[in-house]
Protein backbone atom coordinates (compact mmCIF):
# COMPACT_ATOMS: atom_id res chain seq x y z
CA UNK A 1 0.00 0.00 0.00
CA UNK A 2 1.26 3.61 -0.54
CA UNK A 3 -0.53 7.00 0.26
CA UNK A 4 -1.06 9.92 -1.96
CA UNK A 5 -2.01 12.98 -1.60
CA UNK A 6 -4.80 14.66 -4.09
CA UNK A 7 -4.18 18.00 -4.03
CA UNK A 8 -6.58 20.99 -5.11
CA UNK A 9 -5.06 24.01 -5.47
CA UNK A 10 -4.66 26.67 -8.23
CA UNK A 11 -0.66 26.84 -8.54
CA UNK A 12 -0.20 26.18 -12.28
CA UNK A 13 -2.09 23.94 -13.64
CA UNK A 14 -4.13 24.95 -17.02
CA UNK A 15 -7.38 26.31 -16.61
CA UNK A 16 -10.17 23.10 -16.54
CA UNK A 17 -12.57 22.19 -18.96
CA UNK A 18 -15.44 23.83 -17.55
CA UNK A 19 -14.06 26.68 -15.78
CA UNK A 20 -17.06 28.32 -14.64
CA UNK A 21 -16.82 29.94 -10.85
CA UNK A 22 -18.72 28.23 -8.58
CA UNK A 23 -20.47 31.51 -7.57
CA UNK A 24 -22.31 31.68 -11.08
CA UNK A 25 -23.66 27.95 -10.50
CA UNK A 26 -27.26 27.16 -9.53
CA UNK A 27 -27.50 26.09 -6.17
CA UNK A 28 -28.60 22.26 -7.47
CA UNK A 29 -25.89 22.35 -9.24
CA UNK A 30 -23.50 22.97 -6.23
CA UNK A 31 -25.59 20.64 -4.01
CA UNK A 32 -24.62 17.93 -6.68
CA UNK A 33 -20.77 19.15 -6.67
CA UNK A 34 -21.17 18.90 -3.05
CA UNK A 35 -22.84 15.35 -3.10
CA UNK A 36 -20.36 13.76 -5.55
CA UNK A 37 -17.60 14.58 -3.03
CA UNK A 38 -19.10 13.39 -0.18
CA UNK A 39 -20.02 10.06 -2.24
CA UNK A 40 -16.93 9.78 -3.81
CA UNK A 41 -14.93 9.94 0.17
CA UNK A 42 -18.05 7.56 1.36
CA UNK A 43 -17.16 5.04 -1.21
CA UNK A 44 -13.25 5.01 -0.72
CA UNK A 45 -14.33 4.59 3.08
CA UNK A 46 -15.87 1.49 1.75
CA UNK A 47 -13.32 0.10 0.23
CA UNK A 48 -10.79 0.71 2.68
CA UNK A 49 -8.63 3.28 0.45
CA UNK A 50 -9.50 6.26 2.54
CA UNK A 51 -7.44 8.15 5.08
CA UNK A 52 -8.11 11.68 5.46
CA UNK A 53 -9.62 14.92 3.68
CA UNK A 54 -10.00 18.35 4.30
CA UNK A 55 -11.12 21.66 3.02
CA UNK A 56 -8.83 24.66 4.08
CA UNK A 57 -10.10 28.34 4.45
CA UNK A 58 -8.98 30.33 1.79
CA UNK A 59 -7.50 33.10 3.68
CA UNK A 60 -4.27 32.22 6.41
CA UNK A 61 -1.52 33.79 7.49
CA UNK A 62 2.66 33.88 7.00
CA UNK A 63 4.51 32.81 10.20
CA UNK A 64 8.12 33.29 11.40
CA UNK A 65 10.33 32.85 14.27
CA UNK A 66 11.89 36.42 15.22
CA UNK A 67 14.26 35.80 17.92
CA UNK A 68 14.86 34.69 21.61
CA UNK A 69 11.94 36.54 23.69
CA UNK A 70 9.89 38.06 21.18
CA UNK A 71 6.94 36.94 19.71
CA UNK A 72 6.75 35.78 16.62
CA UNK A 73 6.45 37.72 13.17
CA UNK A 74 2.63 37.20 11.43
CA UNK A 75 2.17 38.94 7.91
CA UNK A 76 -0.53 38.71 5.59
CA UNK A 77 -3.00 36.83 4.65
CA UNK A 78 -2.39 37.55 0.73
CA UNK A 79 -5.48 36.11 -0.42
CA UNK A 80 -4.53 35.32 -4.07
CA UNK A 81 -6.57 33.04 -6.28
CA UNK A 82 -3.97 31.71 -8.09
CA UNK A 83 -2.26 30.44 -5.12
CA UNK A 84 -5.22 29.01 -2.88
CA UNK A 85 -4.97 25.58 -1.28
CA UNK A 86 -8.59 24.44 -1.49
CA UNK A 87 -8.21 21.30 0.31
CA UNK A 88 -6.71 17.75 -0.21
CA UNK A 89 -7.67 14.17 -0.18
CA UNK A 90 -5.20 11.26 1.20
CA UNK A 91 -5.65 8.03 0.36
CA UNK A 92 -3.77 4.75 0.62
CA UNK A 93 -3.95 2.22 -2.40
CA UNK A 94 -2.18 -0.50 -3.90
CA UNK A 95 -0.59 1.17 -7.00
CA UNK A 96 0.38 4.61 -8.71
CA UNK A 97 -2.13 3.24 -11.22
CA UNK A 98 -5.22 3.10 -9.01
CA UNK A 99 -4.31 6.72 -7.66
CA UNK A 100 -4.48 8.19 -11.11
CA UNK A 101 -7.84 6.29 -11.68
CA UNK A 102 -9.02 8.08 -8.77
CA UNK A 103 -7.92 11.19 -8.88
CA UNK A 104 -9.63 10.95 -12.64
CA UNK A 105 -13.18 10.26 -10.78
CA UNK A 106 -12.49 12.97 -8.50
CA UNK A 107 -12.07 15.53 -11.48
CA UNK A 108 -14.74 14.39 -12.63
CA UNK A 109 -16.91 16.10 -10.02
CA UNK A 110 -19.86 17.81 -11.45
CA UNK A 111 -19.59 21.67 -11.95
CA UNK A 112 -21.93 24.28 -14.03
CA UNK A 113 -24.62 22.07 -16.11
CA UNK A 114 -24.02 19.04 -14.65
CA UNK A 115 -21.04 18.45 -16.66
CA UNK A 116 -17.72 17.05 -15.26
CA UNK A 117 -15.19 20.12 -14.37
CA UNK A 118 -12.11 18.52 -15.21
CA UNK A 119 -10.60 20.21 -12.61
CA UNK A 120 -6.40 19.24 -12.59
CA UNK A 121 -5.46 17.89 -9.45
CA UNK A 122 -2.00 17.57 -8.50
CA UNK A 123 -1.30 13.24 -7.00
CA UNK A 124 1.79 13.28 -4.98
CA UNK A 125 2.93 10.36 -3.25
CA UNK A 126 4.10 10.19 0.40
CA UNK A 127 8.20 9.51 1.35
CA UNK A 128 6.98 6.52 3.64
CA UNK A 129 9.33 4.73 5.96
CA UNK A 130 12.50 2.87 5.27
CA UNK A 131 11.41 -0.83 4.84
CA UNK A 132 13.02 -3.40 6.68
CA UNK A 133 14.44 -5.21 4.00
CA UNK A 134 16.57 -3.34 1.88
CA UNK A 135 18.69 -6.47 0.08
CA UNK B 1 -26.30 -4.46 27.94
CA UNK B 2 -27.16 -0.90 27.20
CA UNK B 3 -24.26 0.87 26.42
CA UNK B 4 -25.64 3.99 27.30
CA UNK B 5 -26.97 2.66 30.55
CA UNK B 6 -23.47 1.21 31.47
CA UNK B 7 -21.77 4.43 31.17
CA UNK B 8 -24.79 6.40 33.29
CA UNK B 9 -22.89 4.10 36.17
CA UNK B 10 -19.65 5.40 35.31
CA UNK B 11 -19.25 8.60 37.84
CA UNK B 12 -20.77 6.76 40.74
CA UNK B 13 -18.66 3.75 40.57
CA UNK B 14 -15.51 6.26 40.26
CA UNK B 15 -16.67 8.02 43.10
CA UNK B 16 -16.94 5.03 45.11
CA UNK B 17 -13.39 4.20 44.58
CA UNK B 18 -12.14 8.02 44.96
CA UNK B 19 -14.23 7.68 48.25
CA UNK B 20 -12.10 4.02 49.58
CA UNK B 21 -9.12 6.11 48.87
CA UNK B 22 -7.64 5.58 45.64
CA UNK B 23 -6.46 8.51 43.97
CA UNK B 24 -8.52 10.35 41.02
CA UNK B 25 -6.20 9.91 38.29
CA UNK B 26 -5.38 5.74 38.99
CA UNK B 27 -9.30 5.13 39.91
CA UNK B 28 -10.45 6.86 36.38
CA UNK B 29 -8.31 4.32 34.36
CA UNK B 30 -9.17 1.90 36.46
CA UNK B 31 -12.66 2.48 35.69
CA UNK B 32 -12.25 2.82 32.30
CA UNK B 33 -10.98 -0.53 32.13
CA UNK B 34 -13.85 -2.16 33.85
CA UNK B 35 -16.38 -0.50 31.48
CA UNK B 36 -14.38 -1.82 28.63
CA UNK B 37 -14.05 -5.41 30.35
CA UNK B 38 -17.89 -5.18 30.89
CA UNK B 39 -18.79 -4.33 27.21
CA UNK B 40 -16.72 -6.95 26.19
CA UNK B 41 -17.87 -10.20 29.03
CA UNK B 42 -21.30 -9.14 29.46
CA UNK B 43 -24.30 -10.59 27.05
CA UNK B 44 -25.89 -8.40 25.21
CA UNK B 45 -29.27 -8.57 25.88
CA UNK B 46 -31.61 -6.55 24.03
CA UNK B 47 -34.38 -5.20 26.85
CA UNK B 48 -31.98 -6.39 29.97
CA UNK B 49 -31.18 -3.45 32.28
CA UNK B 50 -30.62 -3.07 36.16
CA UNK B 51 -33.17 -4.29 37.88
CA UNK B 52 -34.28 -6.34 35.25
CA UNK B 53 -34.86 -10.36 36.31
CA UNK B 54 -33.59 -11.64 32.82
CA UNK B 55 -29.88 -10.17 33.08
CA UNK B 56 -27.12 -12.10 34.02
CA UNK B 57 -25.39 -9.06 35.82
CA UNK B 58 -28.15 -8.64 38.86
CA UNK B 59 -26.13 -5.77 40.19
CA UNK B 60 -24.05 -3.98 37.10
CA UNK B 61 -23.05 -0.98 39.21
CA UNK B 62 -21.50 -3.30 41.94
CA UNK B 63 -19.94 -5.22 39.05
CA UNK B 64 -18.21 -2.80 38.44
CA UNK B 65 -17.08 -1.25 41.52
CA UNK B 66 -15.71 -4.92 42.20
CA UNK B 67 -13.87 -4.80 38.75
CA UNK B 68 -12.82 -1.52 39.01
CA UNK B 69 -11.30 -1.87 42.24
CA UNK B 70 -9.62 -5.08 42.12
CA UNK B 71 -8.08 -3.12 38.12
CA UNK B 72 -6.92 -0.32 40.97
CA UNK B 73 -5.28 -2.80 43.18
CA UNK B 74 -3.90 -4.83 40.28
CA UNK B 75 -2.12 -1.34 38.95
CA UNK B 76 -1.22 -0.04 42.36
CA UNK B 77 0.93 -3.80 42.90
CA UNK B 78 2.24 -3.61 39.61
CA UNK B 79 3.65 0.18 40.05
CA UNK B 80 4.93 -1.25 43.90
CA UNK B 81 6.89 -3.73 42.36
CA UNK B 82 8.09 -1.76 39.62
CA UNK B 83 9.55 0.41 42.13
CA UNK B 84 10.79 -2.62 44.15
CA UNK B 85 8.84 -1.64 46.99
CA UNK B 86 8.57 -3.55 49.69
CA UNK B 87 5.05 -5.50 48.79
CA UNK B 88 2.36 -4.40 51.24
CA UNK B 89 -0.55 -6.03 51.49
CA UNK B 90 -4.03 -3.80 50.48
CA UNK B 91 -6.89 -3.91 52.27
CA UNK B 92 -9.73 -4.62 50.43
CA UNK B 93 -13.10 -3.34 51.96
CA UNK B 94 -15.60 -6.08 52.50
CA UNK B 95 -17.40 -6.30 48.77
CA UNK B 96 -21.41 -5.23 49.22
CA UNK B 97 -23.50 -2.87 47.94
CA UNK B 98 -21.99 0.28 46.86
CA UNK B 99 -23.30 3.04 48.77
CA UNK B 100 -26.22 4.65 47.45
CA UNK B 101 -25.64 8.50 48.32
CA UNK B 102 -22.78 9.75 45.57
CA UNK B 103 -20.88 12.60 44.65
CA UNK B 104 -21.10 12.71 40.79
CA UNK B 105 -21.84 16.33 40.87
CA UNK B 106 -17.67 16.65 42.63
CA UNK B 107 -16.73 14.84 39.66
CA UNK B 108 -18.39 17.14 37.49
CA UNK B 109 -16.49 19.75 38.86
CA UNK B 110 -13.64 18.31 39.20
CA UNK B 111 -13.72 17.44 35.65
CA UNK B 112 -14.67 20.93 34.38
CA UNK B 113 -11.79 22.39 36.82
CA UNK B 114 -11.02 25.98 35.81
CA UNK B 115 -6.83 25.18 35.51
CA UNK B 116 -8.19 22.74 32.59
CA UNK B 117 -7.87 24.16 28.82
CA UNK B 118 -11.40 23.57 27.39
CA UNK B 119 -10.43 20.62 25.09
CA UNK B 120 -8.95 19.01 28.10
CA UNK B 121 -12.03 19.67 30.25
CA UNK B 122 -14.18 18.48 27.47
CA UNK B 123 -12.09 14.99 27.36
CA UNK B 124 -11.68 14.56 30.61
CA UNK B 125 -15.75 14.74 31.32
CA UNK B 126 -16.57 12.90 28.24
CA UNK B 127 -14.45 10.12 30.19
CA UNK B 128 -14.93 10.35 33.78
CA UNK B 129 -17.93 11.42 33.79
CA UNK B 130 -19.81 10.41 30.73
CA UNK B 131 -17.80 6.95 30.33
CA UNK B 132 -16.89 7.19 26.94
CA UNK B 133 -13.52 5.31 25.51
CA UNK B 134 -10.29 7.49 24.67
CA UNK B 135 -11.00 5.77 21.36
CA UNK B 136 -14.54 7.03 21.59
CA UNK B 137 -13.62 10.42 22.20
CA UNK B 138 -10.64 10.46 19.67
CA UNK B 139 -12.86 9.88 16.96
CA UNK B 140 -15.76 12.48 17.86
CA UNK B 141 -12.91 15.04 17.77
CA UNK B 142 -11.03 13.96 14.76
CA UNK B 143 -7.59 13.79 16.58
CA UNK B 144 -5.40 10.49 16.93
CA UNK B 145 -6.13 8.15 20.10
CA UNK B 146 -2.40 8.66 21.24
CA UNK B 147 -3.38 12.42 21.14
CA UNK B 148 -6.44 12.17 22.94
CA UNK B 149 -5.07 9.55 25.58
CA UNK B 150 -2.36 12.18 26.37
CA UNK B 151 -4.85 15.39 26.60
CA UNK B 152 -6.80 12.84 29.44
CA UNK B 153 -3.48 11.78 31.25
CA UNK B 154 -2.26 16.00 31.51
CA UNK B 155 -5.98 16.57 32.09
CA UNK B 156 -5.49 14.30 35.38
CA UNK B 157 -2.21 15.68 35.94
CA UNK B 158 -3.10 19.18 35.99
CA UNK B 159 -6.57 18.48 38.70
CA UNK B 160 -4.62 15.95 40.49
CA UNK B 161 -4.11 18.03 43.79
CA UNK B 162 -7.54 19.80 43.92
CA UNK B 163 -9.34 18.41 47.07
CA UNK B 164 -12.05 16.21 45.73
CA UNK B 165 -14.68 17.54 48.31
CA UNK B 166 -14.98 21.28 47.53
CA UNK B 167 -17.83 22.47 45.49
CA UNK B 168 -16.79 24.37 42.42
CA UNK B 169 -18.67 26.77 40.17
CA UNK B 170 -21.78 25.42 38.39
CA UNK B 171 -20.86 27.61 35.51
CA UNK B 172 -17.65 25.76 34.68
CA UNK B 173 -19.49 23.04 34.02
CA UNK B 174 -22.29 24.39 32.28
CA UNK B 175 -19.51 25.96 29.52
CA UNK B 176 -17.78 22.51 29.19
CA UNK B 177 -21.30 20.88 28.35
CA UNK B 178 -22.30 23.30 25.78
CA UNK B 179 -19.08 22.90 24.39
CA UNK B 180 -20.02 18.88 24.01
CA UNK B 181 -23.00 20.19 22.63
CA UNK B 182 -22.06 22.51 19.94
CA UNK B 183 -19.24 21.19 19.03
CA UNK B 184 -18.53 17.40 17.74
CA UNK B 185 -17.47 16.26 14.50
CA UNK B 186 -18.26 12.62 13.66
CA UNK B 187 -17.75 8.83 14.90
CA UNK B 188 -20.07 6.48 16.49
CA UNK B 189 -20.97 9.03 19.56
CA UNK B 190 -23.71 11.33 19.20
CA UNK B 191 -22.15 14.42 21.16
CA UNK B 192 -25.18 16.09 21.40
CA UNK B 193 -27.06 13.49 22.94
CA UNK B 194 -24.20 12.73 25.31
CA UNK B 195 -24.35 16.49 26.36
CA UNK B 196 -28.15 16.25 26.85
CA UNK B 197 -27.95 13.11 29.19
CA UNK B 198 -24.61 14.34 31.33
CA UNK B 199 -27.08 17.78 31.73
CA UNK B 200 -29.71 15.74 32.84
CA UNK B 201 -27.83 14.16 34.89
CA UNK B 202 -26.18 17.49 36.33
CA UNK B 203 -29.78 19.09 36.63
CA UNK B 204 -30.72 15.72 39.05
CA UNK B 205 -28.30 16.73 41.19
CA UNK B 206 -28.18 20.27 41.53
CA UNK B 207 -30.82 22.96 41.64
CA UNK B 208 -29.29 25.61 39.85
CA UNK B 209 -32.00 28.18 37.68
CA UNK B 210 -28.90 27.98 34.81
CA UNK B 211 -28.40 24.29 34.86
CA UNK B 212 -32.19 23.92 33.98
CA UNK B 213 -31.46 26.84 31.47
CA UNK B 214 -28.51 24.94 29.69
CA UNK B 215 -30.78 21.31 30.03
CA UNK B 216 -33.81 23.62 28.38
CA UNK B 217 -31.69 25.34 25.40
CA UNK B 218 -29.96 21.88 24.36
CA UNK B 219 -33.46 19.96 24.52
CA UNK B 220 -35.32 23.11 22.11
CA UNK B 221 -32.32 23.18 19.78
CA UNK B 222 -32.16 19.28 19.62
CA UNK B 223 -35.97 19.27 18.60
CA UNK B 224 -35.04 20.85 15.56
CA UNK B 225 -32.01 18.53 14.49
CA UNK B 226 -33.96 16.57 11.92
CA UNK B 227 -35.18 19.74 10.04
CA UNK B 228 -31.99 21.50 10.81
CA UNK B 229 -30.26 19.78 7.55
CA UNK B 230 -31.51 18.35 4.24
CA UNK B 231 -31.44 15.23 2.79
CA UNK B 232 -28.35 16.13 0.66
CA UNK B 233 -26.50 17.36 3.57
CA UNK B 234 -27.16 20.73 3.05
CA UNK B 235 -28.19 23.75 5.93
CA UNK B 236 -31.74 24.51 6.07
CA UNK B 237 -31.85 27.80 7.97
CA UNK B 238 -34.45 28.35 10.84
CA UNK B 239 -36.98 30.19 8.52
CA UNK B 240 -36.87 27.71 5.82
CA UNK B 241 -36.88 24.53 8.21
CA UNK B 242 -40.35 22.23 7.91
CA UNK B 243 -41.72 22.49 11.44
CA UNK B 244 -43.79 19.57 10.99
CA UNK B 245 -40.70 17.89 11.42
CA UNK B 246 -39.63 19.55 14.79
CA UNK B 247 -39.86 17.49 17.92
CA UNK B 248 -42.81 18.11 19.36
CA UNK B 249 -42.15 16.11 22.71
CA UNK B 250 -39.05 17.73 23.18
CA UNK B 251 -39.85 21.32 22.82
CA UNK B 252 -42.78 20.56 25.08
CA UNK B 253 -39.62 19.60 28.02
CA UNK B 254 -37.67 22.13 26.94
CA UNK B 255 -40.42 25.00 27.77
CA UNK B 256 -41.39 23.08 30.80
CA UNK B 257 -38.07 23.27 32.27
CA UNK B 258 -37.43 26.57 31.12
CA UNK B 259 -40.83 28.04 32.60
CA UNK B 260 -39.66 26.60 35.92
CA UNK B 261 -36.45 27.92 35.78
CA UNK B 262 -37.50 31.71 34.88
CA UNK B 263 -40.16 31.74 37.57
CA UNK B 264 -37.38 31.57 39.84
CA UNK B 265 -36.15 35.06 39.08
CA UNK B 266 -32.45 34.46 38.83
CA UNK B 267 -32.16 35.02 35.15
CA UNK B 268 -29.01 33.92 33.26
CA UNK B 269 -27.36 33.52 29.70
CA UNK B 270 -28.61 30.10 28.87
CA UNK B 271 -31.88 30.93 30.30
CA UNK B 272 -32.11 33.56 27.89
CA UNK B 273 -31.02 31.79 25.09
CA UNK B 274 -33.54 29.43 25.69
CA UNK B 275 -35.92 31.75 25.66
CA UNK B 276 -35.26 32.72 22.71
CA UNK B 277 -34.97 29.37 21.04
CA UNK B 278 -38.94 28.70 22.89
CA UNK B 279 -40.14 31.77 21.25
CA UNK B 280 -39.02 30.47 17.45
CA UNK B 281 -40.39 26.94 19.02
CA UNK B 282 -43.49 28.62 19.46
CA UNK B 283 -44.28 30.14 16.16
CA UNK B 284 -46.15 27.23 13.75
CA UNK B 285 -44.51 29.12 10.75
CA UNK B 286 -41.62 31.34 10.81
CA UNK B 287 -43.98 34.40 10.02
CA UNK B 288 -45.50 33.87 13.11
CA UNK B 289 -42.29 34.60 15.47
CA UNK B 290 -42.50 36.93 17.90
CA UNK B 291 -39.45 38.84 16.94
CA UNK B 292 -40.42 41.98 19.08
CA UNK B 293 -40.03 39.96 22.23
CA UNK B 294 -36.92 38.38 21.15
CA UNK B 295 -35.52 41.61 20.52
CA UNK B 296 -36.14 42.19 24.64
CA UNK B 297 -34.17 38.87 25.21
CA UNK B 298 -31.50 39.88 22.86
CA UNK B 299 -31.26 43.20 25.19
CA UNK B 300 -31.42 41.04 28.63
CA UNK B 301 -28.44 38.67 27.00
CA UNK B 302 -26.09 42.01 25.74
CA UNK B 303 -26.86 43.46 29.40
CA UNK B 304 -25.78 39.62 30.86
CA UNK B 305 -22.82 38.89 28.29
CA UNK B 306 -21.97 41.79 26.63
CA UNK B 307 -20.87 39.91 23.80
CA UNK B 308 -20.35 40.89 20.12
CA UNK B 309 -22.04 37.76 18.87
CA UNK B 310 -25.10 38.19 20.97
CA UNK B 311 -25.64 41.85 19.43
CA UNK B 312 -24.49 40.56 15.87
CA UNK B 313 -27.71 38.14 16.51
CA UNK B 314 -29.56 40.83 18.05
CA UNK B 315 -28.89 42.88 14.67
CA UNK B 316 -31.39 40.10 12.84
CA UNK B 317 -33.99 40.30 14.73
CA UNK B 318 -34.14 43.95 15.13
CA UNK B 319 -33.99 43.38 11.19
CA UNK B 320 -37.10 41.16 11.44
CA UNK B 321 -39.11 42.83 13.94
CA UNK B 322 -38.02 46.81 12.60
CA UNK B 323 -37.34 45.70 9.29
CA UNK B 324 -33.92 45.71 7.32
CA UNK B 325 -33.23 49.27 7.82
CA UNK B 326 -33.21 49.03 11.20
CA UNK B 327 -31.38 45.29 11.42
CA UNK B 328 -28.69 47.55 8.91
CA UNK B 329 -28.48 50.46 11.60
CA UNK B 330 -28.07 48.21 14.67
CA UNK B 331 -25.22 46.02 12.45
CA UNK B 332 -23.45 49.31 11.53
CA UNK B 333 -22.95 50.19 15.29
CA UNK B 334 -20.84 46.32 15.73
CA UNK B 335 -17.29 45.73 13.92
CA UNK B 336 -17.66 44.20 10.79
CA UNK B 337 -14.50 41.93 11.50
CA UNK B 338 -16.89 39.74 13.67
CA UNK B 339 -17.14 36.41 12.58
CA UNK B 340 -20.97 36.07 9.96
CA UNK B 341 -20.93 40.01 10.31
CA UNK B 342 -20.84 39.66 6.11
CA UNK B 343 -23.74 36.72 6.32
CA UNK B 344 -25.36 39.13 8.39
CA UNK B 345 -25.17 42.05 6.10
CA UNK B 346 -25.92 40.28 3.03
CA UNK B 347 -29.26 38.96 4.25
CA UNK B 348 -30.70 41.88 5.80
CA UNK B 349 -29.40 43.75 2.15
CA UNK B 350 -31.02 40.93 0.36
CA UNK B 351 -34.43 42.10 2.69
CA UNK B 352 -33.90 45.71 2.18
CA UNK B 353 -34.11 44.89 -1.85
CA UNK B 354 -30.31 44.97 -2.91
CA UNK B 355 -29.62 41.91 -4.46
CA UNK B 356 -26.39 42.59 -5.87
CA UNK B 357 -24.67 44.32 -2.73
CA UNK B 358 -26.18 40.93 -1.28
CA UNK B 359 -24.59 38.73 -3.47
CA UNK B 360 -21.55 40.45 -3.05
CA UNK B 361 -21.39 40.39 0.88
CA UNK B 362 -22.41 36.70 0.93
CA UNK B 363 -19.52 35.73 -1.50
CA UNK B 364 -17.67 37.72 1.33
CA UNK B 365 -18.98 35.95 3.61
CA UNK B 366 -18.20 32.39 2.29
CA UNK B 367 -14.55 33.33 2.05
CA UNK B 368 -14.43 33.81 5.69
CA UNK B 369 -16.95 30.81 6.42
CA UNK B 370 -15.50 28.54 9.33
CA UNK B 371 -16.84 25.38 7.91
CA UNK B 372 -17.65 23.68 5.20
CA UNK B 373 -21.43 23.50 5.79
CA UNK B 374 -21.62 26.92 5.74
CA UNK B 375 -19.34 27.29 2.70
CA UNK B 376 -21.54 25.71 0.87
CA UNK B 377 -24.84 27.31 2.07
CA UNK B 378 -23.15 30.81 1.28
CA UNK B 379 -22.20 29.95 -1.67
CA UNK B 380 -25.44 28.54 -2.63
CA UNK B 381 -26.70 31.69 -1.77
CA UNK B 382 -24.48 33.75 -4.27
CA UNK B 383 -25.23 31.60 -6.44
CA UNK B 384 -29.39 31.92 -5.61
CA UNK B 385 -28.85 36.11 -6.07
CA UNK B 386 -26.91 35.86 -9.20
CA UNK B 387 -29.57 33.90 -10.81
CA UNK B 388 -32.07 36.11 -9.83
CA UNK B 389 -29.61 39.71 -11.07
CA UNK B 390 -29.13 37.79 -14.24
CA UNK B 391 -32.87 36.68 -14.86
CA UNK B 392 -33.65 40.72 -14.21
CA UNK B 393 -31.02 41.97 -16.42
CA UNK B 394 -32.45 43.35 -19.95
CA UNK B 395 -31.31 41.32 -23.24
Amino acid sequence: MAKYLLLKHYRGAPAPVNNVPMAQWTPEEISAHVKYMNDFAARLEKTGEFVDGQALAPEGAWVRYDGEGRPPVTDGPFAETKDLIAGWMVIDVDSYERAVELAGELSAAPGAGGKPIHEWLELRPFLGAAPTITE
Amino acid sequence: MNEILLRSLTPEVLTVLVRRGADFAAAEDAVQEALVEALRVWPAAPSAGPGDGEHPVRDPKGWLVTVAWRKFLDARRAEDARRRREERVESEPAPGPAPAVDDTLQLYFLCAHPSLTPASAVALTLRAVGGLTTRQIARAYLVPEATMAQRISRAKRTVSGVRFDRPGDVATVLRVLYLVFNEGYSGDVDLAAEAIRLTRQLAARVDHPEVAGLLALMLLHHARRAARTAPDGSLVPLAEQDRGRWDTALIAEGIAILQAALARDRLGEFQAQAAIAALHADAPRAEETDWVQIVEWYDELTRLTGSPVVRLNRAVAVGEADGPRAGLAALAELDASLPRHAAVAAYLHERDGDLATAARLYAEAAHKAPNLAEVNHLTRQVARLNALLNARRPR
